[in-house]
C-alpha cells in the first residue's frame, strides 16, 4: 500500500540529484577534453620549434670552385701514389683556385680573409678525392665544398640584417688607387645618409640622457661613488660630443666608422664599400672591394646596406661582398645538406653530420639487442611458466621490478665498475654501451614479456596440458605465439628507450668528440664511438651558432627514429594480435 | 546403509556396465595444508557416462582432475590413493603425465580451442604423439574424428578457418573433436555445455551420447537434469566427500542420502 | 528408510506450490471421505436427501481432480521436480484419480440408494452397512498414512484388502440365495448387489492409494517390496 508512494519518493530524490550528477559527468568530461588539448598544443608547440629551428641544417650553400691540380702541387713525387699525393699542398690548390676567382684581390689581410669563405679541413676532402681517383692530377677540376657556416647562416639570412635598394641615377665612378670616388646626378644617397645621421644623435642623445641620469644619481650616493658617476657623466657627454659633431660632417663629407652600417654600392660585378657619403646625398667615397670595369653607369646599380655594424658581426664586409658575388656568378648554390647526413662529427658546423652517432645508435642497439631481447624472454618464460613459486624467485621478482625504477646513470656506473674496471673493456665502444643499456632494457623487457605471458588464458595451457602436451610443448607452440605481439611490443619500447639514453652513455665515455663515423662492421663494436643523444647534447653545448640547427636536426632524426620503433611496435601488435 | 554399500549395491544394477574403466580406492587431494577430497572409492563403468553432481567445491573438479593428474600442474597439490584405468595404477610417479592424457582426455568448461584453423587443431594431438606417419593419415585422423565430433559436415569446406571463428558450441564439438582425435579411452569433461546456450547444449549431449559407445566418458556438470539426461551413473559430492553413487535413475528419483536429496530437490539448508 | 528433508526448499514459491498440490489432496481426500459415509447412510437410513447432497458435491470433487491435475502440470513444467518432490507430484496425480473414481462410486451409490427406497427395507441391509463400514475404515486410515506420510497403515490397509473381498464375496452370496428363493426380491437384491460391487471397487482404489503412498514416502512399490518380504 506504501509502495507507490515510496517509489514515488525515491523517483523524486533521483531526479533531484540529477542535474547535479550530470554537471559533475560534464565537468570532468571537460576537465579531459582540456587536459588533452592542452598536451596536444605542448606537443605541436615543442616538436614545431625543434622543427623550425633545425630548417637551415638541412640545405648547404656550397661553393663549387674551379682549380687547377698541378702535378707540382698535387703529387710531388710525380707517381699518383696515396704516399705522394698525402704529401701534396691541397690547401694552396685551394688558395689559388680563390685567387683565380678574385684576381683582383690583394693584399694579406685581403688574402687571408678571402681564405675564410670555406674551412681549411676542405683541402684534406679534395685530397681523399684525389686519392681516390688519382686521374685527376694534372686536370682542372670544379672542387665542391661547404660554404663556411657563418656565410652559409648568412645567406640564410640569419646573422645579419640587410637590405638592398635598386637605384637609377647614373653613376660616374672615378677609380683611383687607394679610394675610388662616386657621383650620382640625382641624391641617391640622401636617404641612407639622413638615417646614418639620425643614428648617430639617437646614440648621442641616448648618451646625453645616460649622463643626466647619472647626475641626477650623484645627489643620492656618497661621494666616492659619486665621483666615479660623474666621470662616466662626462665620458658619455663626450662621446655623444664627438658623434654630433662626426654627425654634422667634415668637409662636406660623412664619415663611416665601424660602428655605423655598411653601405656597398654594386654594379656590373663590381663592388665599393662606402668610407665617406657626400652630405649633399649625391655620392662619396670608398674603397673598392672588387672593381668595376666603366667609370660610367647608364644601367640600374644596386645600393646594398647592412645594417648590422661591422664591429658587431663576425663576418666582416668583404667577405659578404665576395660571396654575393660568387653567388651571382653561380659558383656558391644552395643544395640539400648532404653532409649533415653522410659526415661524422667535425670541430667545423658546415661540415659536422650525424653519420657517425647514428652509425654508434645502430651498433649500440644491435648489441642491446642481441643481449637483451634473448636473455629478457629467456628469463621471462622461466620465471612465469617454469619456476616453482617459493622465497627465492619472489626475491628475484621483486628485483627486477625494482631494477626497472633504477635511474639510468646508476647503470653507466655499473657499467664503469664492472666492465670497464672488472673486465677491462674499451671505453667508449658500442660493444660496452650496449651492455650498458641492456642492463638497463633488461627489466622493462622481462616485465613486459611476463606480462603478455600472464595475459595468455590458462584455457589455452590446459588446453595443450589437456591432449597431452608436454610443459615446454604448451608454452613455446600454443603461449609464446599468443604473447609475441605483446612481447615484441615491450621489447620495442625497451630498446626505443635506450635508443634515447645519453646519461649512462656519458658515464662510460661515449661522449668523445668522434670524426671518424664507426664502421657497421664487426670491428665497428669495438671503435670509439658516441651515439645520437650524446651529439645531440655536445652539439648545444658547442659554441658556434650553426651547431644549433644542427642539433634541432639531429633530434628530429631522433624522434622519427624513435616514432618509427614505435609505430613498428604498434603494427606488429596489429598484425599478430588474436583474438580467443 | 552407509554410502560404500550403496556403491557396492548400485553399482551392480546398471545394465550397462560391461567392465570397470576406472577404480578409485582412497584417494585424497591436500592443496597445501587444506584437504580437498576424502577417501573417495569409486569403480567408473567403461562405456557409459558417469556424472559428477553436487555444489560448487565440493572437489568433483579436483576428483576429474585426478584422473589424468591435472592436479600435477597446481602447486602444493597432493594426490594420495589408488587411481586405476584397467587395472594399471596412474597415481604413481613412474607414470609420465603426458603419456596418460594421450589416453585420457579433457574437455573444458569455456570452449577453449587454439588460436589456430581448425585442422591444426584437431591434428596437434596426433602430431605432438607421432599418431600419423604421412600427411595423408593425419588427414584421415581429422576427418574422422570431426565426423565423430559431429561437425565434420559444417566445416569440411573451411578447415583453414580459425577454430575461434567457430560458434560456442561448435567451438565446444572441435574441443571434442581435438580430444577424441588422440584416440583416448577415457574422456574427461569439466561442465563442458554451461558456457553454451540450449540448442548448442543439446548438439553436445547428442554427441556425448553418441560417443558412449566407444567411450568411458567423465563429466562434471552443475546441471542436474543434463546429469539426468545424459549420464548413466551419478555421482554427487559434498564437502570433499563421495556422498553417493548409483544410477542415475536411481539417484534422481530415489536418492538413498538425505544430503542428495536435500541437494537435487533444491533444499540445501 | 524414510527420508523426507526437514528443509525447506530455496525456491520458496516451488515449497509453496508442494503445499498447497498436498493441501488439495488433502481436502479432496475428506471430500470424497464423507461422500461415501454419506452415501452408505443413505443406503442404510433410506433418506432420499442424503442421497442428493452426495450427488450434489459430486461436482466439487470432479473440480478439485482437474485442478489437482492442473497444479501437476505446471509443476512438471515450471519446476521439473526431483526425487521426493517427483514422487509428491506423480503421486499426487494419481491419488486425485483413484479419488476421483471413489467419488464416481459413491455418486452411484448414493443414486441406488435413492431407488432402494421404493422397495420395502431388507434384512440384508445390515451385512452391506457392515461391508461399507470395512471400505471407510480402509479410506480413512489410507487417508491418514497419507498425512502422515506413514507406510505401516498403507501397509496394512493393502493387506486388509483380502477382508473387503471376503465380504462382499459373503454379501453377494446371501443375496443370490434370498433371491432365488424369492422372486420379488431380484428387483431391490439387483441394486444391492451393484452398492455391494461398488463398495469392493472403492476398497480397490484405496489399495491403490495404499500403494501409491508407499512409492511416494519410501520410492519403492509395495508390490517389490511384498514380493521381497516373506
Amino acid at each position: 500500500m506504501t509502495e507507490p508512494s515510496k517509489k514515488a519518493a525515491t523517483r523524486e530524490i533521483v531526479e533531484r540529484n540529477l542535474p547535479a550528477r550530470y554537471r559533475s559527468e560534464s565537468r570532468f568530461r571537460t576537465a579531459g577534453i582540456v587536459a588533452i588539448i592542452v598536451s596536444v598544443i605542448i606537443l605541436v608547440l615543442l616538436i614545431g620549434s625543434i622543427g623550425l629551428k633545425s630548417l637551415p641544417a638541412y640545405t648547404a650553400w656550397q661553393i663549387h670552385l674551379p682549380v687547377a691540380l698541378d702535378q707540382a702541387l698535387v703529387d710531388p713525387e710525380g707517381d699518383s701514389s696515396e704516399a705522394s699525393i698525402r704529401q701534396g699542398s691541397f690547401g694552396r690548390v685551394l688558395q689559388n683556385g680563390m685567387r683565380e676567382t678574385f684576381p683582383d684581390v690583394s693584399g694579406r689581410s685581403n688574402m687571408r680573409s678571402l681564405f675564410q669563405l670555406y674551412t681549411s679541413l676542405n683541402s684534406t676532402r679534395l685530397m681523399d678525392q684525389v686519392i681516390a681517383d688519382p686521374g685527376l692530377i694534372g686536370s682542372d677540376y670544379v672542387f665542391t665544398m661547404p660554404l663556411g657556416d657563418d656565410l652559409d647562416l648568412y645567406l640564410k639570412g640569419m646573422l645579419v640584417e640587410d637590405r638592398s635598394v635598386e637605384m637609377n641615377g647614373v653613376l660616374e665612378i672615378e677609380a683611383g688607387r687607394r679610394r675610388t670616388n662616386i657621383q650620382s646626378q640625382s641624391a641617391d644617397f640622401a636617404i641612407v645618409l639622413a638615417e646614418l645621421q639620425q643614428m648617430m644623435i639617437d646614440e648621442a642623445l641616448s648618451l646625453e640622457s645616460r649622463a643626466a641620469a647619472n647626475r641626477t644619481l650623484m645627489a643620492s650616493v656618497d661621494a666616492e661613488e659619486a665621483d666615479r658617476l660623474n666621470e662616466e657623466a662626462a665620458r658619455f657627454d663626450q662621446r655623444a660630443q664627438v658623434l654630433r659633431t662626426d654627425a654634422a660632417g667634415e668637409n662636406g663629407q660623412l664619415e663611416l666608422s665601424d660602428d655605423l652600417p655598411s653601405v656597398i654600392v654594386e654594379f656590373r660585378g663590381g663592388a665599393i664599400r662606402m668610407n665617406r657619403l657626400d652630405l649633399n646625398g649625391q655620392g662619396g667615397s670608398g674603397e673598392s672591394i672588387l672593381s668595376i670595369a666603366e667609370n660610367r653607369s647608364d644601367e640600374a646599380w644596386t645600393l646594398y646596406v647592412v645594417d648590422t655594424p661591422q664591429a658587431r658581426r663576425r663576418i666582416p664586409d668583404n667577405q659578404l661582398i665576395w660571396t654575393r658575388a660568387l653567388v651571382e656568378r653561380g659558383i656558391v648554390t644552395q643544395a640539400f645538406n648532404h653532409y649533415f647526413f653522410a659526415n661524422a662529427d667535425s670541430r667545423e658546423p658546415e661540415l659536422a653530420g650525424i653519420r657517425g652517432a647514428l652509425n654508434g645508435s645502430i651498433l649500440t642497439l644491435i648489441v642491446t639487442l642481441l643481449l637483451s631481447i634473448p636473455v629478457g624472454i629467456a628469463t621471462a618464460i622461466y620465471l612465469e611458466e617454469f619456476a616453482p613459486k617459493n622465497k627465492f624467485t619472489d626475491l628475484i621478482e621483486v628485483n627486477i621490478n625494482n631494477l626497472a625504477a633504477v635511474p639510468s646513470i646508476i647503470f653507466g656506473l655499473l657499467g664503469v665498475a664492472i666492465f670497464i674496471d672488472v673486465f677491462s673493456l674499451p671505453r667508449g665502444t658500442p660493444v660496452l654501451g650496449g651492455l650498458v643499456l641492456s642492463l638497463m632494457t633488461l627489466p622493462t623487457i622481462i616485465i613486459a614479456t611476463r606480462a603478455s605471458l600472464k595475459a595468455v588464458p590458462p584455457s589455452i595451457r590446459q588446453a595443450a596440458l589437456g591432449v597431452g602436451a608436454s610443459r615446454t610443448q604448451s608454452v613455446f607452440h600454443h603461449v609464446l605465439p599468443l604473447a609475441t605481439p605483446g612481447i615484441l611490443t615491450g621489447s620495442i619500447i625497451g630498446l626505443s628507450r635506450a635508443l634515447g639514453e645519453t646519461a649512462p652513455l656519458l658515464m662510460i665515455g661515449m661522449v668523445a668528440f668522434i670524426a671518424d663515423a664507426p664502421k657497421l662492421s664487426l670491428e665497428g663494436f669495438t671503435e670509439p664511438a658516441t651515439v645520437l643523444p650524446v651529439q645531440i647534447y655536445l652539439w648545444y653545448s658547442a659554441a658556434e651558432r650553426a651547431f644549433e640547427p644542427r642539433a634541432a636536426a639531429a633530434i628530429i632524426v631522433l624522434l622519427t627514429l624513435i616514432i618509427s620503433f614505435n609505430a613498428v611496435a604498434v603494427y606488429l601488435r596489429r598484425k599478430f594480435e588474436r583474438r580467443w | 546403509m552407509t554410502t560404500a554399500q550403496a556403491q557396492a549395491t548400485l553399482y551392480h544394477d546398471i545394465p550397462e556396465a560391461r567392465d570397470v574403466k576406472v577404480a578409485i580406492a582412497g584417494v585424497d587431494v591436500h592443496y597445501g595444508d587444506k584437504q580437498a577430497l576424502f577417501d573417495v572409492s569409486m569403480q567408473i563403468p567403461d562405456r557409459s557416462v558417469t556424472a559428477f553432481i553436487g555444489p560448487s567445491g565440493c572437489g568433483k573438479s579436483t576428483f576429474l582432475r585426478c584422473v589424468n593428474r591435472m592436479n600435477d600442474t597446481i602447486d602444493g597439490a597432493v594426490v594420495t590413493g589408488s587411481l586405476k584405468i584397467d587395472g594399471t595404477e596412474i597415481n604413481d610417479k613412474t607414470i609420465d603425465p603426458v603419456v596418460l592424457r594421450a589416453s585420457v582426455g579433457m574437455v573444458f568448461q569455456k570452449p577453449n580451442p587454439f588460436p589456430k584453423s581448425i585442422y591444426d587443431n584437431v591434428a596437434y594431438g596426433p602430431k605432438i604423439h607421432g599418431l600419423a606417419a604421412t600427411r595423408e593419415e593425419l588427414d584421415g585422423i581429422v576427418e574422422q574424428s570431426l565426423v565423430k565430433a559431429g561437425l565434420w559436415g559444417e566445416v569440411s569446406d573451411r578447415l583453414t578457418d580459425p577454430g575461434t571463428s567457430l560458434s560456442g558450441g561448435q567451438q565446444q564439438r572441435l574441443v571434442i573433436a581435438r580430444a577424441i582425435a588422440v584416440n583416448p579411452e577415457v574422456i574427461l569433461m569439466d561442465e563442458p555445455c554451461s558456457a553454451l546456450d540450449p540448442i548448442a547444449t543439446a548438439k553436445v549431449e547428442e554427441l556425448i551420447d553418441e560417443l558412449r559407445e566407444n567411450y568411458c566418458i567423465i563429466m562434471v556438470t552443475h546441471s542436474m537434469a543434463q546429469a539426468a539426461r545424459v549420464s548413466q551413473m551419478t555421482a554427487f559430492f559434498h564437502l570433499g566427500n563421495l556422498v553417493e553413487y548409483g544410477p542415475t535413475e536411481e539417484i534422481f528419483t530415489n536418492p538413498r542420502e538425505r544430503r542428495t536429496q536435500d541437494y537435487i530437490t533444491g533444499r540445501f539448508g | 528408510m524414510t527420508q523426507v528433508s526437514t528443509h525447506d526448499h530455496i525456491v520458496t514459491s516451488y515449497g509453496e506450490e508442494l503445499d498447497d498440490l498436498a493441501d488439495e489432496i488433502a481436502r479432496m481426500g475428506g471430500l470424497v471421505e464423507t461422500q461415501v459415509i454419506d452415501a452408505l447412510t443413505a443406503v442404510v437410513r433410506r433418506d432420499a436427501s442424503i442421497a442428493k447432497t452426495v450427488r450434489k458435491r459430486e461436482i466439487t470433487v470432479n473440480a478439485m481432480q482437474v485442478d489437482i491435475e492442473k497444479k501437476v502440470i505446471r509443476l512438471f513444467a515450471l519446476r521439473q521436480p526431483m526425487a521426493t518432490d517427483l514422487r509428491v507430484t506423480i503421486t499426487a496425480l494419481r491419488l486425485a484419480s483413484d479419488l476421483e473414481r471413489i467419488g464416481d462410486l459413491a455418486k452411484t451409490i448414493a443414486y441406488r440408494a435413492a431407488d432402494l427406497n421404493s422397495y420395502p427395507p431388507l434384512e440384508v441391509t445390515q451385512r452391506i452397512e457392515r461391508l461399507g463400514n470395512i471400505v471407510t475404515r480402509q479410506l480413512r486410515e489410507v487417508l491418514d498414512a497419507l498425512s502422515a506420510d506413514n507406510v505401516e497403515p498403507a501397509i496394512r490397509v493393502w493387506r486388509n484388502d483380502d477382508e473387503v473381498d471376503e465380504h462382499y464375496n459373503s454379501v453377494i452370496k446371501e443375496m443370490l440365495l434370498l433371491m432365488s428363493g424369492d422372486s420379488s426380491l431380484v428387483d431391490p437384491g439387483a441394486h444391492i448387489l451393484f452398492v455391494a460391487k461398488n463398495l469392493e471397487r472403492i476398497g480397490d482404489h484405496c489399495t491403490n492409494i495404499a500403494e501409491a503412498v508407499h512409492y511416494q514416502v519410501t520410492g519403492d512399490t509395495l508390490e517389490s517390496v511384498e514380493a521381497a518380504a516373506p
